[in-house]
């Protein structure tokens, strides 16, 4: 691939790319059915679906990973046939991913070019002329660092940054961001759209994944909708509200999407002071209740993850004392933590939380297994009879109880994750961004859920960085700040604007 | 649109033919069928008892190491000192014979010595974080170096009657049953409990799949790999009593490069290099698998050169089908 036959598709209006009649099928799974819809040039058009709606299967197609059993893919009027990522590639279509897949060893440049590097006379690497390119393509969107840097230096946002540019690089006329925003922070978010608002003015086409509707709204002219496979509908996003989309996702209207219960609040289950380590969190001290929501917002580093690990026993605190029922407790592992009746269900998912390449069943009692041992040894009845309560509580969808958890949907995976540190019945519950990535439908369902276990009694720690989420559920936040808790919200007397002015370390004006 | 009444979730999968048809362990036993009807076609000798029955010395020992490692590999680990650790053993057992110890110090100090060996390869991985391939390249150096340097060229030959009579003899005269036969057997049937029925066999597979999930989970992911590789050096310690006495000797290069045969018999057996999946019946359908086969090439007269190179052959057909297969028919289970 050289870089003078680089851009193959039209710019400036107009069709860049359509999908006609795609259909897929896997064994047993109906993927797509019937799909077309086309994407203009300078717009953004955002995919919207469940998991499992068949997005991801959209975005495969057009990278060329899958091939369609029915229907074509025309690129600039032309029918196209993909056999491989980089039939793709040379069409002008570039993704960037939901996890980045890059080569965190080698600097921005090779990232940049990998794969259609310039070559001297002689055929070895211009690393003079890619090392100039690069920096001119980073300029281009402003980036913060250079063309040198190892790739692995550098945070999410700029990996994103990086792979933006190797789209550029070769004059992409369809880039594919598949969540972008998962991973960053409220000012990384702002220089992403500034980015996709530039892509836009120089006539390419973007498609846009979220499952958050406030950035849908924010970056998107156009949509298309998928549910079960299907289109269910597509237009232009001026055209419809937040509870349209909502309801062409799920296929019926979520009218109130966090409903908060009336939950009486006990004593004082657990209580912190001055928990702290040597350098991602200080001074951390509250008290939680029985029944009650307690939620921790702040940005993305601002150190809850971490407090909350140490509580749990993964790290060792540096200073402070962790009271339960009033009884002082020594935690120096998850393990200690668990017996003692705190569960943590991490942010993680697939990485922390599931263990993807076993069954549901084996997930469900991992964190309780000696509850399952009759005479030595574990009893697969016994097992059952916890799996089969705890996810039809959860309301898990699978084919059976011995289905690989890899092979359920996100949110699925995530009810699973759940049921296994209710099934070790724990006294508190925290939860680390527990709809992270996940469904409106499982979201929902996650939401309802909650709210029920602090009506059983259970005091509840929530971790987000969804404000609608928190201020619909808890009823107390604690906004932390660089390591540090700032600020405490009690419900009914907060605001949106206060509590991300607090996070952000914004000053109100007095 | 999911409709709002669903069907309660079954709890299993109805079993099917074919996935039964594709799982590792019936493969295998097809290929055991194989090997026995093969070896009875080519020679006469094949079936008689005493025949198979001293067979079993020529992989007994190794099959007792691969027990252990066959669980150290699903648990992401490996340990490529355990030929070392049994010629350290061997080694101690010979001293202490030397130094005219009894019986029972004979039978033990071995074993302790696979014990200690195995706790260091346990600190060195789980305690300061070393990778185990590293740790383990080192150790075999190590423990062999050791014994290479107080042994000399000298061999150590003066074993009492009473301790060879162990390698030597039968614990069951009918069927003729030799010792080493029987303590595999024995520890097979206990492992296959353990990994395949108790919460710790459990555990083993979550850390092999996910350590970080299994961490997160409340199991001591270090705790457990550093008990697995004092068990990987336990019996190693045990194979080198059983070896000594059966051959009444220590030299240098007792058990040279058996590490290879014994992870050969583990990786036959099902057990994925990259950890996580893997079944004890499965371990023991490859140790008779190859045993056999080597028993049966020998009785022809196949050099032993030759023979290491078929087996050569099936190691990499055994990883290449299970991939294969999978490309061909969907995915075939190798785990229980």
């Amino acid at each position: 691939m050289t870089l003078s036959n680089a851009s193959p598709l039209p710019h400036g209006g107009g069709p860049v790319l359509s999908l006609e009649h795609i259909s897929k099928s896997f064994p047993g799974v109906r993927a797509l059915r019937d799909v077309s819809f086309v994407l203009n040039a300078g717009e953004v058009t955002a995919l919207i679906g469940e998991n499992g709606a068949g997005k991801s299967t959209i975005v495969k197609i057009l990278t060329g990973i899958y091939t369609p059993d029915e229907g074509e893919v025309r690129v600039g009027g032309a029918p196209k046939r993909f056999a491989s990522p980089r039939d793709s590639w040379a069409s002008g279509i570039a993704a960037i991913h939901q996890e980045t897949v890059m080569f965190d060893e080698l600097s921005v440049a090779e990232n940049i070019f990998m794969g259609h590097m310039p070559v001297t006379a002689t055929g070895l690497v211009d690393w003079p002329l890619m090392r100039r390119r690069a920096s001119e393509l980073l300029k281009r969107i402003d980036a913060d660092f250079g063309p040198d840097a190892k790739l692995k230096q550098l945070s999410v946002a700029q990996k994103h940054m990086v792979e933006i540019t190797r789209a550029l690089s070769h004059e992409a006329g369809v880039i594919i961001m598949d969540e972008p925003t998962a991973a960053l922070s409220r000012n990384e978010i702002d220089d992403l759209f500034r980015i996709i608002a530039q892509l836009k003015a120089e006539g390419r086409a973007v498609v846009f994944i979220s499952h958050k509707f406030d950035e849908i709204f924010r970056v998107a002219d156009a949509f298309v909708c998928l549910r079960d496979g299907e289109k269910v509908g597509s237009g232009r996003i001026a055209d419809v509200t937040e509870a349209k989309l909502v309801s062409l996702m799920v296929g019926r209207p979520i009218d109130q999407v966090f409903p908060k219960r009336d939950i009486a609040i006990g004593g004082t289950v657990l209580k912190v002071e001055g928990l702290s380590n040597a350098t991602e969190f200080a001074d951390i001290s509250f008290e939680l209740r029985r029944g009650e929501i307690l939620g921790f917002y702040g940005l993305v580093g601002a150190g809850r993850s971490e407090a909350m690990q140490c509580l749990f026993g993964m790290t060792a605190p540096s200073k402070g004392r962790v009271m339960l029922n009033g009884e002082p407790l020594a935690i120096s592992s998850p393990g200690d933590a668990i017996a003692a009746g705190i569960s943590y269900v991490p942010e993680d998912r697939q990485d922390q939380g599931a263990v993807l390449e076993l069954g549901i069943r084996e997930n469900v009692t991992l964190a309780s297994l000696a509850a399952h041992v009759k005479n030595l040894f574990l009893s697969r009845p016994s097992e059952l009879q916890d799996v089969r309560k705890l996810g039809k509580r959860l309301d898990v969808r699978a084919a059976n109880w011995e289905q690989r958890l890899g092979e359920l949907s996100g949110g699925n995976q995530q009810k699973v994750v759940i049921a296994k540190w209710l099934a070790a019945r724990p006294k508190v519950i925290i939860l680390d961004e527990p709809t992270k990535g996940i469904d409106v439908g499982s979201k929902a369902a996650v939401h309802d859920f909650i709210g029920e276990l602090a009506e059983e009694g259970l005091a509840v720690i929530l971790v987000s960085s969804e404000l609608p989420e928190i201020m619909g559920l808890a009823d107390r936040v604690l906004v932390m700040q660089e390591g540090r808790v700032v600020e405490e919200f009690i419900r009914g007397s907060w605001s949106a604007e206060d509590i991300v002015a607090a996070a952000t370390g914004v000053r109100k004006a007095a | 649109m999911t409709p709002p009444v669903r069907q309660a979730i079954a709890d299993a999968a109805p079993p099917r033919v074919s996935d039964w048809l594709l799982r590792w362990e019936t493969i295998l036993v097809l290929l055991l069928f194989v090997v026995i009807a093969g070896n009875t076609i080519i020679s006469s000798y094949f079936l008689d008892i005493y025949n198979l029955s001293d067979a079993t010395y020529n992989f007994s020992e190794k099959a007792i190491v691969a027990l252990a490692m066959a669980l150290l590999i699903i648990t992401r680990e490996i340990d490529l000192s355990v030929a070392a650790i049994i010629a350290l053993a061997s080694l101690a057992t010979g001293l202490a014979s030397e130094a005219g110890a009894p019986l029972w110090v004979l039978l033990t100090i071995g074993p302790a010595i696979g014990i200690v060996c195995g706790a260091f390869n346990g600190f060195l991985v789980t305690g300061i974080g070393l990778p185990s391939i590293v740790v383990t390249i080192g150790t075999m150096s190590l423990y062999r170096g050791l014994a290479q340097v107080v042994l000399g060229d000298q061999v150590i030959k003066n074993y009492p009657k009473d301790y060879t009579a162990i390698g030597q003899s039968y614990l069951v005269s009918w069927p003729p049953l030799p010792y080493s036969f029987v303590i595999f057997l024995v520890l097979a049937v206990l492992f296959g409990i353990v990994l395949h029925k108790t919460a710790f066999g459990r555990k083993l597979y979550a850390i092999g799949n996910n350590p970080t999930a299994a961490k997160f989970s409340g199991i001591p992911v270090e705790r457990i790999r550093f008990q697995l590789f004092v068990l990987t050096g336990l019996l190693p310690g045990l194979a080198a009593t059983l070896l000594t006495a059966r051959i009444g000797s220590t030299r240098p290069n007792i058990a040279l490069g058996w590490e290879l045969e014994i992870i050969t018999m583990v990786i036959l057996g099902g057990v994925s290099i990259a950890g996580g999946s893997g079944t004890i019946p499965g371990v023991v359908l490859a140790v008779f698998i190859l045993g056999l086969i080597t028993f049966g090439l020998s009785l022809i007269n196949v050099p032993g050169i030759v023979i290491s190179v078929i087996l050569g052959c099936l190691l990499i057909a055994s990883i290449a089908a299970p991939i294969l297969l999978r490309r061909a028919m969907g995915r075939p289970k190798r785990q229980a």
